[in-house]
């Protein structure tokens, strides 16, 4: 049974990089021999050899570097005022019922709307990213921490109590082990929309990053660039987002 | 005395306290603190929605985007369907294509937008494919989940029985999908008004995009609040939509 069990999946690995090689065959094919023209789509290996330039050059930091400072001050923001905020709200279950139907009525709103009052307020530059970012990281990271102190078994708080726990030890040995992992989930939630609305506000209105370089190569019809970029961002964003599943998997085992 | 303190701990009172405290902040901000050019009180941008629908082209503008919004749901509803049931209903299919699809849901779609633009145009088809592209994923997701859910022997007995290809699929497995399917139609919308209002402000000659450049390269913060306030009641109302029939027919699958 088992050694069947191996061989499916042997199999469904076999299409998975089968259907990946055709892809890549047929991108090259459409490029040379079908003669689909390098302004719709370059040529792959012209794609690796930018992607690699671009990596050796690097000629990425600068975008890079403005990318990431974005990230991080409205992560920073999102996830302090998330969890400052959902905490304040998840301790007491009459603020649950005014505030939580609030939250989850704006954030299910397309937050992104925002993006042009932003431009307005704070300009074309870093400040309107980080204040979408971080608006629309907050309500992930608030809904969830709410959820996490809301709902812990009253019978632990109780007995805690009844023991003679001080408010610190009740947070530190009650609540916080039983709300964590939910609070993790959501600053991983709050982390991937940031990420993104930060990219796509650079791509929508900036002066710089790796959204504005895209939109910039797309403009000048730089393709080949302008592919390798995209594939340069994509893997960014998936080494982050791995790198915070794996804390957030850690977290929780603890 | 007594019976105000009562009310005030209904919540729903409390909660329209707190918006109706957030409003008066914001008037006073925009009314005595904040330079006109950048906010504008809520007061005006209410009594300014007339006018807002007269401006040229708003209501045109307003009519594409829901018309694109109609369309790009529409079209990740019917694909999502078909892949998720392709992918869905044969075990070794769901094992191979799976990963793939979570691959391709896992990447950050606003980076190729531009791509899409390129292929597809400045009009209304670059903005329907990239909502699309943000809609299909969910109801794949939920389609596999909800034919993955259903018990063999359900399907197993109906083939006993003779049942075709299509019986089964009408009669077993449809009616197993149908809640988790409703839950993926709500996620859809979601995506589907990020994807296309995305691409509106990304660039834009018909839509609504146009008309929220326009007013905040005038400095006209009155017109755009209002125009941000009209979508997002619009994104409400369609959110809303979807969550009643959700509720609606996963009360049914229950009972």
């Amino acid at each position: 049974m088992s050694g069947n069990q191996g061989e499916t999946r042997l199999a469904s690995r076999a299409v998975q990089v089968a259907f990946l090689i055709a892809l890549l065959v047929l991108w090259y094919l459409a490029t040379t021999r079908w003669r689909v023209s390098p302004l719709l789509l370059p040529n792959p290996l012209v794609v690796l050899r930018d992607f690699w330039s671009i990596l050796i050059t690097g000629e990425f930091i600068g975008d890079l570097r403005v990318t990431l400072t974005e990230f991080v001050s409205a992560f920073g923001i999102a996830a302090s005022l998330g969890l400052l905020f959902g905490y304040l709200i998840g301790r007491s279950q009459y603020r649950i019922q005014i505030f939580e139907p609030l939250f989850a009525g704006i954030y299910s709103v397309p937050i992104i709307l925002f993006l042009p009052l932003y431009v307005l307020l704070f300009g074309l530059g870093p400040a309107s990213k980080i204040a979408l970012g971080a608006t629309i990281g907050f309500f992930p990271i608030a809904l969830n921490t709410i959820a996490g102190f809301g709902y812990v078994d009253r019978t632990l708080v109780i007995a805690a109590n009844s023991m003679g726990a001080s408010d610190l030890q009740l947070f530190r040995y009650v609540l916080l082990p039983a709300a964590l992992p939910i609070i993790l989930t959501g600053m991983r939630m709050g982390f991937t929309v940031a990420l993104l609305s930060i990219i796509g506000s650079e791509t929508i209105a900036s002066l710089a990053g790796l959204g504005h370089r895209i939109v910039y190569l797309a403009e000048g019809m730089e393709m080949a660039p302008m592919f390798a970029y995209i594939a340069f961002v994509v893997a960014i964003a998936a080494i982050l987002n791995t790198l915070v599943s794996a804390l957030e998997a850690r977290g929780r085992r603890r | 005395m007594m019976l105000t303190w009562h009310t005030m701990q209904r919540p729903w009172v409390a909660r329209a306290g707190v918006i109706v405290l957030l409003l008066c902040f914001w008037e006073a901000a925009a009314r005595w603190w904040v330079d006109p050019m950048f906010v504008s009180p809520p007061s005006r941008v209410i009594a300014s929605l007339p006018a807002l629908f007269d401006t040229r082209g708003l209501p045109a503008a307003l009519r594409v985007t829901l018309w694109e919004l109609a369309v790009a749901f529409a079209l990740s509803v019917a694909i999502g369907l078909a892949i998720g049931l392709a992918v869905g209903l044969q075990p070794f299919a769901r094992k191979s294509f799976m990963p793939i699809v979570l691959l391709l849901y896992g990447t950050p779609q606003v980076t190729i937008l531009p791509l899409f633009v390129l292929y597809f145009g400045i009009g209304p088809a670059s903005k329907i494919v990239f909502g699309v592209s943000h809609g299909f994923f969910p109801i794949v997701m939920t389609v596999v989940a909800g034919v993955q859910n259903i018990k063999p022997i359900l399907l197993t007995s109906a083939h006993a029985m003779g049942a075709s290809r299509w019986q089964i699929l009408r009669y077993v497995v449809f009616p197993h999908m149908i809640p988790s399917f409703f839950a993926g139609m709500r996620l859809a919308m979601t995506g589907v008004l990020l994807g296309v209002l995305l691409a509106e402000l990304y660039v834009s000659t018909a839509g609504i995009g146009h008309f929220t450049t326009l007013f905040t390269q005038n400095f006209d913060p009155t017109r755009l609040l209002g125009l941000i306030s009209v979508l997002a009641a619009m994104a409400i109302v369609l959110n809303e939509i979807v969550r009643r029939a959700e509720l609606h027919f996963s009360r049914w699958h229950s009972e």
